[in-house]
């Protein structure tokens, strides 16, 4: 299973990011959270988001083993275990792997809580395998 | 730590380039909320009695609400208050976007722009790194551009909220334009941040607003979500957005029409929600957190040209109103106003004066510069856009909106300046439709619909019925719409989707801790609202029941065409409707409101 998004739906509203970084961290912040929308504006006015496919390259490079499987057999962060040492991100394909230590002491990804999906209103987002 | 807060109150003083903070006192909270709430509080209890609109006395007050920047729908709106130089009362605009949600992220509840700045600047805001910085080489940018070059210098987590050249021209309906195509558009409040010299406000803040309980707070954020998205007519809504109305407003002889001579337009059928998604709508774009984006973004491969919008009341004022029917056309009128910081419906109803002032010969082409202002001629438009913006020849006239500029030209032009308290009325013909009549005679800033949109009310039960029912709605509407206003959320998931608005309730709760129903925020609501009716008493001298007269038009001439060809609401209804608002109200007859009405919302304190 995996998260999809179709770009041409999305609205740049930003209710997928809030969602996720309440569900990662506990927080309403949209800059801690796991999928990317890029604004593409006043030309060519579109958006463009970037979500995790679970293809794993960033737990094969991590030293710790912080980056398992959770119980939805999505790769996550195991916060505690992450030693901020970015191996990670520059693995992923989607450029979807975070470390930003001024807002948070670990990295982080996608852990495919499916709450974004809950509260996309256009469907530009959901998870299938 | 104030859950559901920034926590802080941003001054700057333009003057001096002195910047501070206060904490956000707790029972302003608890008594305004946030939002409009903390706008009208700070207007009335700062701003000086008789301070000009265009001094160093008057204050741009700047504020999110408790849902702004959360997992609300709609928790993406701003108010923007200020004394209007277009009225000489209360304004407030709502900007949706994003620029709300980075105000909460940066610890910011208002944000209060005072006194002039001796040379064009731009505030720069970054969590706690707070800065005036030199804006020489962006004064009389356009609005687009200006944005567009922060971002690609600060890149996208900035928010941007700018004005264009009307604003530092003092355009007396100048705009702040955000996220390329959002405005905080009506009352001048771009005219009054153009002449504190202040060009734009760039905001990026990083920090995670306190709540009361966070997994109640989620529980109730995700219902919110999931009964937006189960609303039936949430998909029709995303498609056509504000342009629904569009053709139903036609229809009911509400779409205003050269200058609201008429309700109904020949042309009206290519301005269509339909054929404006087929022609050149792109993308939905939406504000923040927002489920049921309104935004259509659009593309006319006619005048090359991107832009958001047009939407209902651009469609209705620089569309029908300047008989003009072709919605690419309208789309380049609304990006020229975008860019160049004006707002569309004020325009629109300048035109469609002048326009009516040319073909009835009060003006002729001597005094349009050489424009053959007849209805329906787009390049005019275009040109007269210009000239307004720039304060050029006819233009310098128009850019102080109608009620000025029809008393300086007279010849009866007065009557047929569409406005109520100065401020120009937006796209709802109201020749039979009293409820939204009232409601506009009556809304706090001038003739703005967004505070009581009632014209759905006045088909459901008898458009030209003068009833109390019909002034009871009005109030009620009136005192629960702009909650949404204070609480920093969108109104039209509950408009629109016609959600649950109890489903609110819980929210607010677990985001503030603090337990409020909808019959406490509409309590609120009415508190605000004589507040700001006293606000207009003590700027204006000789305010009272005149001020609250529609324009003549909508007693005095009934449309010769259209669907509402002959209809019109007589005077002595007008004054009947004024009577039993006063009544319902509990003020006066001169439209004032009671010592009793205040002691009994318990404001008697706060306005001595």
């Amino acid at each position: 299973m995996r998260l999809y998004a179709d770009s041409s739906k999305c609205s740049g509203c930003n209710a997928c990011r809030v969602a996720c970084s309440l569900n990662l961290f506990g927080e309403s912040n949209p800059k801690k959270a796991a999928l990317v929308i890029e604004p593409h504006f006043p030309a060519e006015g579109v958006y463009k988001v970037r979500v995790c496919t679970q293809c794993g390259y960033c737990a094969a490079v991590c030293p710790t083993e912080a980056i398992v499987k959770n119980d939805r057999g999505a790769w996550y962060v195991n916060f505690a275990e992450c030693n901020l040492c970015e191996a990670c991100v520059p693995e992923c394909p989607e450029d979807v792997m975070f470390l930003r230590a001024e807002m948070a002491n670990t990295a982080w990804e996608c852990d495919l809580c499916g709450d974004c999906v809950a509260v996309c209103g256009t469907n530009a987002l959901w998870i299938a395998e | 730590m104030l859950n559901g807060y920034g926590g802080q109150i941003l001054r700057v003083n333009l003057t001096e380039g002195k910047i501070s903070k206060e904490p956000t006192p707790p029972e302003l909270a608890r008594d305004f909320i946030g939002g409009r709430g903390f706008g009208a509080y700070f207007l009335f209890k700062e701003v000086p009695k008789g301070a000009d609109p265009l001094g160093a006395q008057n204050k741009l007050i700047i504020s999110s609400g408790p849902f702004s920047g959360m997992l609300v729908p709609g928790g993406g709106k701003c108010d923007w208050t200020t004394k209007s130089p277009l009225t000489g009362g209360y304004a407030s605009a709502s900007l949706g976007g994003h620029f709300t949600a980075e105000m909460k992220y940066a610890g910011l509840d208002s944000i209060i722009l005072e006194g002039i700045s001796p040379k064009p600047v731009y505030l720069f805001i970054e969590d706690d790194k707070i800065e005036l910085r030199d804006a020489a080489d962006l004064w009389g940018k356009g609005a687009i551009q200006v944005e567009k070059q922060f971002k690609d210098k600060l890149g996208e987590e900035y928010q941007v909220a700018v004005i264009g050249p009307g604003g530092e021209k003092l355009v007396s309906y100048a705009s702040i334009n955000h996220d390329y195509g959002r405005q905080a558009g009506r009352g001048g409040v771009g005219t009054v941040m153009g002449v504190k010299k202040v060009k734009a406000i760039v905001i990026r803040g990083t920090r995670s607003v306190p709540v009361a309980d966070k997994e109640a707070y989620r529980q109730a954020g995700m219902a919110l979500y999931k009964a937006c998205k189960e609303a039936e007519f949430l998909p029709e809504w995303t498609r056509y957005g504000t342009t629904v109305v569009t053709s139903w407003c036609d229809e009911v002889g509400a779409l205003p029409t050269r200058n609201f001579s008429a309700g109904s337009f020949e042309g009206g059928k290519t301005l269509y929600g339909p054929v404006m998604r087929e022609t050149i709508v792109i993308t939905d774009k939406g504000c923040f957190g927002c489920p049921s984006p309104c935004g259509k973004y659009s593309r006319s491969k006619k005048y090359n040209l991107e832009v958001e919008g047009p939407e209902y009341e651009t469609i209705g004022m620089m569309g029908s109103n300047l008989g003009i029917s072709d919605i690419e056309a309208v789309a380049k009128l609304n990006l020229l106003c975008d860019d160049l910081g004006i707002d569309t419906i004020s325009a629109g109803s300048a035109i469609g004066w002048a326009m009516e002032c040319y073909e009835k010969g009060i003006f002729t082409q001597k005094d349009t510069d050489g424009l053959d202002l007849k209805f329906g001629n787009v390049e005019a438009a275009f040109s007269l856009v210009e000239k307004i913006a720039n304060k050029e020849g006819l233009g310098a006239l128009l850019s102080e909106g109608v009620k000025k500029a029809s008393k300086k030209i007279g010849q009866g032009s007065e009557k047929f300046a569409i406005h109520v308290k100065g401020m120009e009325q937006s796209a709802y013909a109201t020749h039979n439709a009293t409820a939204m009549l009232i409601s506009y005679m009556t809304s706090d800033v001038g003739a703005h619909h967004n505070r009581a949109w009632a014209i759905t009310y006045d088909l459901q039960v008898g458009r030209d019925k003068v009833v109390p029912e019909k002034v009871a709605r009005v109030i009620w509407l009136q005192n629960f719409r702009p909650m949404f206003d204070v609480l920093g959320g969108c109104r039209l998931q509950w408009v629109e989707l016609g959600i649950d608005r109890d489903l609110y309730v819980p929210a607010i709760e677990a985001i503030t801790g603090i337990r409020r129903t909808w019959e406490d925020l509409e309590k609120t609501g009415e508190r605000i609202w004589n507040l700001t009716r006293l606000f207009w008493a003590r700027e204006n001298e000789d305010f009272g029941r005149e001020w609250d007269m529609p324009a003549p038009r909508f007693y005095e001439e009934p449309p010769t065409t259209g669907v509402t060809k002959g209809q019109i609401t007589k005077l002595e209804d007008v004054n009947k409707l004024l009577d039993m608002y006063y009544e319902q109200r509990g003020w006066t007859s001169e439209g004032m409101p009671t010592s009793a009405k205040l002691e009994q919302l318990g404001m008697a304190e706060l306005v001595a």
